[in-house]
């Protein structure tokens, strides 16, 4: 009898200690590369927080874990024969964590809050196609007169300026997610603090200590709940990246979403295929002020960009982390071929040969040198990318200087439309299409630093702007592209690439192009 | 003793005025804004974003609302880790870096001070050179090498100690960043401490004690020590100030949530209300603990009154 009652005490410790261990199991410990800013929707602007929006909260459509869109909150949508009109059905399961329901109301308060010019909300540009969302914003209009409304509690109605053929992909983004209006009513901006927060994603705010860690607990409301394998998951901040990979390695977190660049080569033989290096969605490029001479001559742009050796700059200064750029789009948008630049495809001493009868035209040669001024932000890969380019021109009589100045000057300097010659930038997708890049060249575009200026190119764009056919629609785009990438105002030169390591215990992570992982389709052992 | 405390205290006021205007206008003549970045945010958004937290309003007048709700104790948001005051932060953070700077400096003063003492007591033997030796080591390497280093040898290698992180605070996260901390300062006052001694021990009133048949042990730690500690008050003072604030390189590398690296990150983020913040912490902690060293010194040394 004591046998068998010592064997049963062993028995239920023994289950209980597996209980306690698979709990603790189900914790995904998520390295960042940064801190957050603010857990709020509409005030946040990062990757990261990206990530962590798409875990607390679900928009009309979301995306998957491959970054494709699939429903959200919204069950299914209708769409009038000209575009304009969007007509959304509610999952009528949908739920805060607070167990009231979601309703589209709920998108309306959002929607105005986040044009609203008092919340400062930085990417309101996302609501920028819905009709007079624009005007609300710069404080023309009143927010009533938004072209949103809830027809009833499960039905949202969305009108738009124009056809907005990509309105659903910027709708997976967290600008355009919803708050409770009850929650944030009741908090006002306090409402992102852990204990008043509701969300209705398959997660909840449990803690937010600022640089130390955000952990996220399963939501048990969420209309999903079931299939949500995970019970908590830590965000935790790791500036250094060489720490950052020595947690990783001890364990300390599952995964990190970027890695020290310069280890990449002991860390492949260390970890092997726990290190992912896979496309995103954004280019590195430099701008040329194209609207002062010599810059204006599309021979010379051309000609400097045949010169520079895109391999080299991607193996041995980025040590692989990026990838050769031949386009301004990168490629991995579906149904989007970019047009490449037409010497991608020669080697690259015949590109420097056709290279050399341009200079040798224009009449600059180490005897004749040119001086060129390069403005680059602070940061060691920039720096040697840079030093890379001038040592690739310095042949052919190019005398470059650098200006170096920390991020803020950078921008602000390009933004205020500072004089320079060439300018280094960076530009990451914020929803899938090509359009968020091709942007950058339309006249009179805020990020189109080098004031370039081409009324065919800025025709075409406005044209798939209200083009209904997504077909025909991507066509425009690549005609324009083509513009592009023949008189190349901005020289693209990398495409970025999402660093990642994972570790063999989490399943459900899936590389794409947006670099986003919900962490609902995410498992642990 | 109670006229000098006051006088000290009504120039600590003016002092910590000048500095915070002085920083102010420093501030914003760098260019740039905490809005600026590489993702360029559409004109008409900017200029609504910066009128929301009143950036569009003229220098003068910002500094003038800065400084009304500073008398106020109203320390402001922060502009970029928003939803969190300036005030919150150092709340968080501040008990943190002043946890692991205090026990830094305990260590670097107690262990520091014994390797002094036993270096000055054994001149120009083994012991002595092993103490300078280390000592020099510990001045010399940067914390951003000893850090790595032991994060790898007692983190990944030996798996004594986590790799990073806070974790509430225990032993085992706080021990790292303490050593690395501390390493440097024990440095210098191990090398102020053996000059000084052997300068006191050579004084006149150790030989007369000396003569009068006292033991080595009440020679040295009750009579040549008082001397001896002096340029070591001096130094700490400051230095316990730096640590107290947090070392940006230490709290990076160990990935420890204090309130240093608030002081670099703030600035290049141009998150004008934290690097204030962060400037009137360490003007406040610096004046206090110059004032203590004063006040040590008096106490320590008969020699030194204040009227």
């Amino acid at each position: 009898m004591k046998a068998f009652r010592n064997s049963l005490i062993i028995c239920a410790a023994a289950i209980a200690l597996m209980a306690g261990s698979a709990q603790a199991a189900g914790t995904w410990n998520r390295g960042a590369n940064s801190d957050v800013q603010s857990l709020d929707p509409h005030k946040t602007s990062t990757v990261e927080e990206h990530n962590i929006m798409v875990d607390l909260f679900q928009g009309l459509v979301m995306p998957d874990k491959e970054s494709n869109l699939i429903p959200g909150a919204a069950e299914s949508w209708t769409v009038s024969p000209d575009g304009k009109v969007y007509t959304f059905k509610l999952r009528r399961d949908g739920m805060w964590s607070d167990g009231t329901p979601v309703k589209a109301s709920d998108f309306v308060f959002a929607w105005k809050r986040v044009l609203d010019p008092k919340t400062g909300s930085e990417y309101a540009s996302m609501a920028f196609p819905v009709l007079n969302a624009e005007d609300i914003n710069a404080g023309k209009k009143k927010p009533e007169e938004l072209g949103v409304k809830a027809i009833d509690d499960f039905t949202l109605e969305v009108t738009l300026k124009g056809p907005t053929p990509y309105f659903l992909e910027m709708l997976t983004h967290h600008a355009m997610y919803p708050v409770s209006e009850a929650n944030v009513t009741k908090f006002g901006d306090d409402f992102v603090k852990a204990g008043n927060m509701v969300s209705n994603g398959p997660f909840t705010l449990a803690e937010n200590v600022p640089g130390d860690h955000i952990k996220l607990v399963k939501n048990p409301k969420f209309y999903d709940a079931a299939n949500v394998s995970l019970d908590a998951v830590n965000y935790i901040p790791t500036e250094d990246r060489a720490a950052g990979l020595k947690r990783y390695k001890a364990g300390e977190v599952d995964s990190m979403n970027d890695y020290p660049g310069e280890q990449l080569d002991e860390m492949k033989k260390e970890l092997g295929d726990q290190v992912h290096m896979t496309p995103e969605l954004g280019t590195y490029y430099y701008i040329f002020k194209t609207h002062k001479a010599p810059w204006d001559n599309p021979d010379l742009r051309n000609a400097i960009s045949m010169v520079i050796d895109r391999d080299q700059l991607a193996e041995k200064v980025w040590k692989n982390s990026m990838l050769p750029g031949w386009s301004l789009v990168p490629p991995g948008v579906k149904g989007y071929t970019p047009p490449m630049m037409d010497y991608s495809t020669m080697g690259q001493l015949d590109r420097e040969d056709a290279a050399k009868k341009v200079f040798d035209k224009l009449g600059i040669s180490p005897s004749h040198p040119m001086k060129v001024e390069i403005r680059y932000n602070e940061s060691e890969n920039h720096k040697n990318t840079a030093v890379a380019i001038q040592e690739m021109l310095k042949p052919y009589g190019f005398d470059v200087s650098f200006v170096v100045t920390d991020g803020k000057t950078h921008y602000s300097y390009l933004e205020q439309k500072g004089d320079f010659d060439i300018a280094r930038a960076g530009w990451i997708a914020d929803f899938k299409d090509p359009v968020t890049f091709l942007n950058l060249g339309h006249t009179g575009d805020g990020n189109n630093y080098g004031e370039y200026s081409n009324k065919d190119y800025d025709a075409l764009l406005d044209q798939a702007a209200v083009e209904s056919d997504p077909t025909k629609r991507m066509d425009e785009l690549s005609k324009a592209e083509a513009i592009l990438v023949k008189e190349l105002p901005v020289l693209p030169l990398l495409y970025y690439g999402n660093h990642n390591l994972v570790s063999p215990k989490l399943h459900g992570f899936a590389d794409n192009v947006m670099d986003v992982h919900p962490s609902r389709f995410v498992s642990k052992d | 003793m109670l006229r000098y405390t006051l006088r000290r205290l009504a120039t600590a006021v003016p002092t910590l005025f000048l500095i915070v205007t002085f920083s102010f206008f420093l501030m914003h003549v760098a260019p740039g804004g905490p809005f600026d970045m590489e993702k360029g945010i559409p004109p008409e958004i900017k200029r609504n974003i910066e009128h929301v937290f009143h950036l569009d309003e003229p220098v003068w007048k910002q500094y003038l609302d800065y400084v009304w709700n500073l008398v106020h104790g109203d320390l402001g948001p922060s502009y970029v880790i928003l939803n969190f005051s300036v005030a919150e932060l150092f709340r968080i953070g501040l008990p943190i870096s002043a946890w692991i700077g205090s026990w830094a400096m305990v260590l670097a003063l107690v262990l520091g001070s014994t390797m002094g003492v036993i270096a000055a007591l054994r001149q120009n033997r083994w012991i002595d050179y092993l103490v300078i030796a280390v000592a020099t080591a510990g001045s010399t390497l940067p914390t951003y090498v000893t850090a790595p280093v032991y994060q790898l040898i007692f983190g990944l290698l030996l798996r004594m100690t986590p790799v990073g992180g806070w974790g509430d605070g225990s032993f085992s996260h706080a021990i790292g960043p303490i050593i690395i901390l501390s390493l440097p300062q024990l440095a210098i006052v191990a090398r102020l401490m053996r000059g000084s001694m052997i300068e006191a021990l050579s004084a006149h009133h150790i030989r007369t004690a000396n003569a009068m048949g006292l033991s080595d042990f009440s020679i040295v730690l009750k009579h040549a020590f008082r001397g001896a500690v002096l340029p070591i008050v001096s130094y700490a003072g400051p230095a316990a100030a730096q640590l107290i604030t947090g070392s940006i390189i230490v709290e990076t590398i160990f990935q420890i949530p204090g309130v240093g690296r608030y002081f670099i990150q703030s600035a290049l983020n141009r998150d004008y209300t934290l690097v204030m913040g962060t400037v009137v912490m360490i003007a406040v902690f610096t004046i206090v603990f110059n004032f203590i060293v004063d006040l040590l010194y008096a106490v320590i040394d008969p020699r030194v009154r204040y009227e």
